[in-house]
């Protein structure tokens, strides 16, 4: 009887304090994610604010709700330019990068193929071997990659985290169809194209989303290796703009000033954040996806360095 | 008739039986002639720049070949480690102090992945994932951004203070360079909390839930199933991922700090990797620079595996 009442008042406690938990907890949740998306959506509202009444302050509502920005952006010189490198660099990069891993993947399930264990340790090691900054950006040099655009695509296409997460994901894929298809005497390179990959979406889009953001959010190879003005991609334009003296950034405001009769004003600061929501928009639209997937990345991440 | 069947199917029979070898052989090459690119990519891209690392035993000025180079043999490695300039300890200073701040953050992701794990909604907890892991997404330059827009003068941060009147002058946290080691530890965990939850997760939902069963039976509540159950549980994760990370002690990354670099900060944020790339690529002293990534790849990976031993140690399993 009494062991009764004691659990009876443990158990009201815990329920006491439980309640006191889960308020914390989703408390700190909520900040956290507040903390996360704000400063995303401030420069959101201030893109779409009216320029000059952005200037005087806002903080969770647009002021002068305008487009304006978004539309004349992409007069500012080279943004245009940048934004067409940027979607090459990515379509082309991913394309490449997607073709070559998954072609090497499905190489390596393959018992024929010659020094194959040889081949494939070949490839893992460079997960841990890397030259350095210096004598990749001279072997850069002297392949005459610099001011080249096949620099943001050609280097990276071969990636052996790919290429492990693929081959494991082939071989689970059964035989039979294979087989089938070789007795119809079809060849290796049929086989990976009509069989494999159309039986292998899912891993695929995976990578191909993965090496998107990658691609999309690259601007280092451009900030060393990059000095034709045609060649530059929307990251470092940004980058530029905002570390380059305000003279510069108010020059472009003045540019687009100058565009004609109905020209508008925009200033330095609305221009950055139209410029930064226009980088971060396809970002936002593209990982929400990837979500089921990140637990098996980062794990063969974590596993295979 | 039936020998008559035996000698139609012979011809085909050792056709197949003698054509076999041949047909493997040029199968084989076939194969290879397929993965032959890719094998040449890895070659130029990965180990071509290996070569790269002989420029540390010249004294390499560009545009001169290395057959008119002067060997200098170890040179440049004596004088990284008797003669290390103040600028490379320096940096060495900030990278380890980086990373000691790192790792000081680093049982954050551990405590929310927690904190999400409590959460009964699991529609909720994908939601607070999917919005918390947007920061890993988006690149360096995006960041700056950001965080130029909220704590440069003209921030959002300095125009809220200066309107509630709690400062008198706008402070430009960018360019202070007392705060900057704390103030990058920050964005770096704001870029990569939501990310580092993932693993921990995971952790946490693979334990077997007769062992929270069994807690709850023996009477524990929700604070000792935490720390009885869900703790023991991804420690083991959090030991291993631990001990990896130590051979990356040199190397803390380096858009971070490339993009937030200025003149005001540089003495504070000029990490290892950024020193290598500013006396390298910016000051054209590629053999110095050369000797510099050299050592720090070869410390990188006995680091990596000694840890890999560690870890072996600590789950049975090794990583490499």
């Amino acid at each position: 009887m009494r062991e009764g009442r004691k659990a009876l008042t443990a158990g009201k406690k815990t329920a006491v304090s439980d309640i006191a938990f889960q308020t914390v907890n989703y408390t700190l949740l909520i900040l956290l994610m507040a903390a996360c998306i704000y400063p995303f959506y401030y420069i959101f509202i201030y893109s779409i604010s009216d320029s000059k009444m952005a200037m005087t302050g806002i903080t969770l509502i647009p002021k002068g709700f305008t487009l304006v920005s978004y539309s004349k952006v992409f007069v500012i010189e080279g943004i245009g330019n940048g934004a067409l490198i940027s979607v090459a660099r990515t379509v082309l990069g991913t394309a490449l990068t997607v073709f070559v891993c998954s072609l090497f993947a499905y190489l390596m399930t393959l018992q024929q193929f010659p020094l194959r264990k040889v081949f494939y340790r070949y490839l893992i090691i460079t997960l841990y071997f890397n030259a350095g900054l210096i004598p990749w950006y001279i072997w850069m040099r002297q392949l005459h990659l610099n001011n080249n655009f096949l620099l943001y695509i050609l280097p990276g296409a071969v990636n052996a985290f790919y290429i492990i997460l693929m081959k494991t994901y082939f071989e689970q894929l059964p035989k039979s169809l294979e087989e089938s298809a070789k007795i119809d005497g079809a060849g290796y390179f049929t086989i990976y194209w009509k069989i494999i990959i159309p039986t292998s979406t899912s891993i695929i889009a995976t990578i191909a989303v993965f090496t998107a953001v990658d691609q999309w959010n690259s601007w280092f190879d451009n900030y060393i290796l990059v000095s034709d003005k045609k060649l530059n991609t929307l990251q470092y334009l940004l980058y530029n703009y905002i570390t380059s003296a305000s003279a510069l950034s108010r020059q472009s405001g003045m540019e687009i000033n100058r565009g004609g009769a109905n020209a508008v004003y925009m200033t330095p600061d609305t221009v950055r954040m139209t410029i930064t929501m226009v980088i971060t928009f396809p970002i936002l639209c593209v990982y929400p996806f990837l979500q089921k997937y990140f637990v098996k990345g980062i794990m063969l991440g974590a596993i295979k360095g | 008739m039936n020998k008559d069947l035996n000698l139609h199917l012979e011809p085909a029979e050792r056709k197949r039986g003698f054509a076999l070898p041949g047909r493997r052989a040029t199968e084989k090459v076939q194969l290879f002639l397929l993965g032959l690119p890719i094998l040449l990519l890895v070659f130029i891209f990965q180990y071509v720049p290996l070569l790269g690392w002989i420029l540390a035993f010249y004294n390499y000025k560009p545009g001169i070949p290395l057959a008119k180079t002067p060997f200098v043999g170890l040179k440049f490695f004596r004088l990284l480690f008797e003669s290390g300039g103040t600028d490379l300890i320096n940096s060495i200073v900030n990278t380890l102090a980086f990373f000691g701040l790192n790792l000081l953050t680093s049982p954050l992701p551990v405590i929310f992945a927690i904190l999400m794990f409590e959460v009964s909604s699991t529609r909720f907890r994908r939601f607070v994932q999917t919005i918390i892991t947007l920061p890993h997404f988006v690149s360096w330059v995006i960041v700056f951004s950001l965080a130029f827009t909220i704590f440069s003068n003209d921030g959002l941060l300095n125009q809220i203070l200066l309107r509630m009147n709690l400062i008198q002058e706008p402070t430009n946290l960018l360019g202070n360079s007392d705060a900057v080691w704390v103030f990058q530890t920050c964005v770096a965990l704001w870029k990569g909390l939501g990310w580092g939850t993932i693993i921990y997760l995971a952790a946490i939902v693979g334990i077997d839930q007769e062992l929270y069963d069994a807690a709850a039976v023996d009477g524990a509540g929700r604070f000792r199933k935490i720390m009885h159950v869900t703790v023991p549980g991804v420690a083991p994760t959090y030991v291993v991922l631990l001990i990896l990370g130590i051979s990356n002690i040199l190397s803390v990354g380096m858009e971070q700090y490339l993009v937030f670099y200025n003149g005001l900060v540089a003495d504070k944020i000029t990490v290892l990797d950024l020193y290598l790339y500013r006396t390298g690529v910016l000051g054209i002293d590629y053999s110095y620079a050369t000797a510099l990534g050299m050592s720090k790849s070869l410390i990188g990976i006995v680091l990596l595996f000694l840890a890999n031993g560690l870890a072996k140690k600590v789950r049975g399993q090794g990583i490499v």
